[in-house]
């Protein structure tokens, strides 16, 4: 796809400064592509990565990617870098080859430079890159350098560490030029709050201290020389406001939503929605029926949303985290009704994201404050609070899953409806203004816009019904996807989308089926695979095991596996946990094997296993969003518990590499194991399936208490 | 009155209310960008400096508590033998993946190897609990408090 839109080499490669460049349109906000397409050029031009520079990604120069989602920043921008580098390889090389009037073959590329052997003729690579015709299409077939070529890939430390743990790497927030207003937005008390008014005298007094305040219908924020004064400009003025709330958010039970709501039933084949396809019956007595569900989950960003905005009365220039300039710049020009060439957006690294947080709205606030104030440059951020109360959550799920089991114990027939709200609440342009609804201060300001409603998301394992289909091979399956909409709070993409709750249900199946026909959840895997890279992760992790000691006495293991998307890297994972007397599950050790193709940066997607895994057990142990009837009442790490370092296993990661096979992404293909591995770890410690997230000690009583009344 | 802070071993006049948050009078006047606002609560630990070697969080305290104190940021920490130590610590086992939370956490590990030279795993745990990271990079952090207390390469 990114090769279709940009097919020429300079799209992909550059030299500046002397040195390589690559182009990207994917982002990094921690996951390491820079790293990773860095290497990517380095291999094909027999280069060390740290002779590889990486373009700064701005509208208008860099190639358009849409967004750094999915895991796909590998296949996407890691192939067209790839085939591109090899294109310019070849190009470079038979120049030369003519020019020295020798042979292709008797040209060496080594560090840096052509040589031509048996002779003193030499080029520099970067020179003969910068001759490339720029009309040079990327090669499709290019020949790529094989694994002996350029050897296995070792760790070299990622891009910007030492920076980072010098204090000297440059996040949004740090942004400082000269001119500059700190801006905050002063949201309501929830998003469906009206202002009525404010106390005139306060926003007199703040303007005769030189704050500015900015509103638009119910959108207010103030800017001020410093950020200590907005911060206290912003807690002055939120005192002044008069909010009609109106009947508030709805303190409704989510998961009978999402089980009841009467929704368009969508049965999923080979991983599509097919709305004409007939359902098959519904499960007749089955074996095992269980539903299991997920709440409302943030991505909860470290460092809050930020974003840099100018106007110059003609043009806007926004620095933002997003993952998306494209989209956003095209709902930012639609709702502020400018041409796209009126506006450019940089990205700028921000905290870790883990999918669509308040990046994008943070963005459109900060244009908002400076097109209020032309000529003045304006750092927009978001407080703790405003990340925790207006960021597009990750949507509660509901998965009811029933099994059907024959004489062995094997599963006859498999039977899974997932449900949830949207993951789409990315601002992308569409009908209906369907990239400004999904800003947030566009249902603020005067004329407010409706939410955004979506439409069940019809792409291959998209949304809700991402791994709904099993990995195993079972004789009979029944798939069905609902998008429930008109639940209470905002959602969008997270890490996954609907893969957590869906491999948490099928492998928490998978782990009961196995118990119930007495065999051991290995070889009970193994009687649905047959592909040899799914049998090699989980003869890795068994192996693995074997080496290790058993779990301690009152302690449990459990494992699970997916495929992400049913078509990138696989895992398989293992946890030993204890449950204490508190009932707090408490981490000992966990196991990653993944195969993600051909390796390319073996420390970068080790650390996106583990992350995911660490991120994966926060899901599972601690994190829900909770509300009442005035406003989201999780708004902070005390009411929104996260993982801590005082539950942190040691964690070993195994990767299997597939030298011939193409590179792919890891980011998401750890989390939902994780989550199915603890709940059948749990299992094995205390005998108590759980099946509602998160696991905390609570949830635990209660497991036991059903479990006593059974 | 004006107030004066004794931060990375100069004397500095400041000029911000003294009632300001110490993080902003760093990062805002002195624009010592590394100490990173998380939540301006002391609740995640991005903001910590060492304050007389003690790890402090700086998001919500005046700065004024801090006259006559020995403020340590970020930004001066590898110019003491066990800062430079944690800080290449970190670099070995590439303990950071988006980095907010690193800067916090590289000052909480250096006073930690300050007090106790040899942590065991769960006093590591312990001492860095009140730090929040997102991306996960807990496993490789621990893994740097080994490398930088000299236990073996870190490795598992």
């Amino acid at each position: 796809m990114s090769l279709e839109k940009h097919p020429l080499v300079r799209d992909w490669i550059g030299v500046s400064g002397g040195r390589v460049v690559v182009h990207t349109g994917k982002v990094d906000f921690g996951q390491r592509i820079s790293t990773a397409l860095a290497r990517i050029a380095a291999e094909e031009f027999a280069l060390s990565p740290e002779d590889v520079d990486v373009a700064e990604v701005r509208t208008g120069a860099a190639p358009d990617e849409g967004m750094t989602s999915g895991s796909n920043s590998v296949v996407q921008s890691g192939n067209a870098v790839r085939l591109a580098a090899a294109t310019a390889r070849a190009a470079v090389l038979a120049r030369l080859a003519a020019e020295f009037d020798v042979p292709t073959d008797d040209l060496e590329l080594a560090d840096g430079f052509i040589t031509h052997r048996g002779s003193n003729r030499k080029t520099a690579l970067t020179e003969a890159l910068a001759g490339i015709d720029p009309a040079l299409a990327v090669d499709p077939g290019a020949r790529l350098r094989p694994r002996e070529e350029v050897g296995v890939p070792v760790s070299h430390p990622p891009r910007g560490m030492r920076a980072m743990v010098e204090g000297r790497y440059t996040y949004l927030h740090d942004l400082d030029v000269e001119g500059m207003l700190h801006a905050r937005p002063v949201h309501p008390p929830h998003i469906a709050a009206r202002l009525r008014g404010i106390d005139a005298a306060v926003i007199e007094k703040l303007e005769a201290g030189g704050v500015r305040v900015i509103r638009d219908g119910s959108f207010l924020a103030v800017a001020a020389p410093g950020e200590w004064a907005a911060i206290q400009a912003a807690g002055r003025l939120a005192r002044a406001c008069d909010w009609d709330c109106g009947p508030g958010l709805p303190e409704i039970d989510v998961a009978a939503a999402l089980r009841d709501n009467p929704v368009e039933r969508l049965p999923v084949i080979g991983g599509l929605p097919e709305p004409d396809a007939a359902l098959p019956p519904a499960p007749d007595a089955p074996d095992l029926e269980a539903a299991f569900t997920r709440p409302y989950q943030m991505h909860g960003a470290l460092g809050p949303s930020a974003a840099m905005a100018s106007w110059d009365g003609g043009k806007l220039t926004i620095h933002t985290h997003s993952q998306g300039i494209y989209p956003l710049r095209e709902s930012i020009c639609e709702s502020l009704d400018l041409p796209l060439d009126a506006v450019e957006l940089v990205h700028v690294p921000g905290s870790g994201c883990y999918g669509h947080n308040g990046a994008d709205d943070a963005a459109f606030e900060a244009a908002l404050v400076a097109c209020a104030m032309p000529g003045t440059p304006v750092l927009l951020k978001w407080t703790r609070e405003d990340e925790h109360a207006f960021e597009p959550y990750a949507t509660a799920m509901h998965v009811h899953v029933a099994a059907r089991l024959d004489g062995r114990g094997d599963v006859a027939a498999y039977y899974a409806e997932a449900s949830g709200d949207t993951h789409r609440g990315r601002p992308r342009a569409g009908p209906d203004r369907a990239g400004p609804a999904r800003l947030l201060a566009n249902r603020l300001r005067a004329d407010p816009l409706p939410p955004y409603r979506a439409e069940p998301n019809m792409n291959r394992e998209g949304g809700n019904h991402r791994n709904l289909t099993p990995g195993y091979a079972f004789p009979e399956t029944r798939l069905v996807k609902r998008l429930v909409r008109d639940l209470p709070l905002r959602t969008s993409a997270m890490r996954c989308l609907g893969a957590v709750a869906n491999v948490f249900a099928l492998e928490s199946v998978m782990d009961e089926a196995a118990a119930k026909a007495g065999a051991d959840p290995f070889g009970y895997r193994r009687r649905y695979l047959t592909d040899p890279r799914d049998l090699a992760v989980l003869d890795r992790l068994e192996a693995r095991l074997r080496e290790i000691p058993d779990p301690a006495e009152g302690a449990g293991r459990g494992i699970a596996m997916a495929r992400y998307k049913n078509q990138m890297a696989r895992v398989a994972l293992s946890v030993d946990l204890a449950v204490n007397d508190r009932a707090e599950i408490i981490l000992q050790h966990a196991i990653i094997v993944a195969d993600s193709g051909r390796i390319v940066d073996p420390d970068g997607i080790a650390a996106q296993l583990e992350g995911g895994f660490v991120q994966g057990a926060s899901w599972a142990l601690y994190e829900a969003v909770t509300w009442d009837r005035d406003a989201i009442t999780s708004r902070d790490w005390d009411s929104y518990p996260v993982i801590r370092f005082d539950n942190i296993p040691p964690v070993e990661t195994v990767l299997v590499d597939q030298p011939d096979c193409p590179s792919l992404g890891v980011g998401e293909a750890s989390p939902g194991p994780a989550v199915a591995a603890i709940a059948n770890a749990v299992h094995a410690a205390t005998g108590l399936r759980l099946r509602r997230m998160p696991f905390t000690p609570e949830a635990v009583m209660e497991a036991a208490l059903q479990a006593d009344a059974d | 009155m004006t107030l004066a802070l004794r931060i990375n071993g100069a004397d500095r006049e400041i000029a911000s209310d003294p009632e300001t948050p110490l993080i902003h009078v760093l990062r805002d006047e002195l624009k010592l960008k590394g100490a990173k606002l998380g939540c301006g609560l002391e609740q995640c630990g991005a903001c910590a400096v060492l304050v007389d070697g003690e790890v402090t969080l700086s998001c919500a305290t005046p700065a004024a508590v801090f006259a006559g104190r020995e403020i340590t940021t970020i930004e001066a920490l590898g110019d003491t033998p066990e800062g430079a130590r944690v800080q290449e610590a970190f670099v070995a086992a590439s303990a950071a993946q988006c980095g907010y939370c690193t800067p916090g956490l590289v000052v909480a590990v250096t006073a930690l190897l300050q007090r106790d030279p040899a942590p065991s795993r769960e006093a590591a745990m312990a001492a860095l609990t009140p730090h929040l990271c997102r991306c996960g990079s807990h496993p490789r952090v621990l893994r740097a408090v080994e490398i930088a207390a000299g236990q073996g390469q870190g490795q598992q």
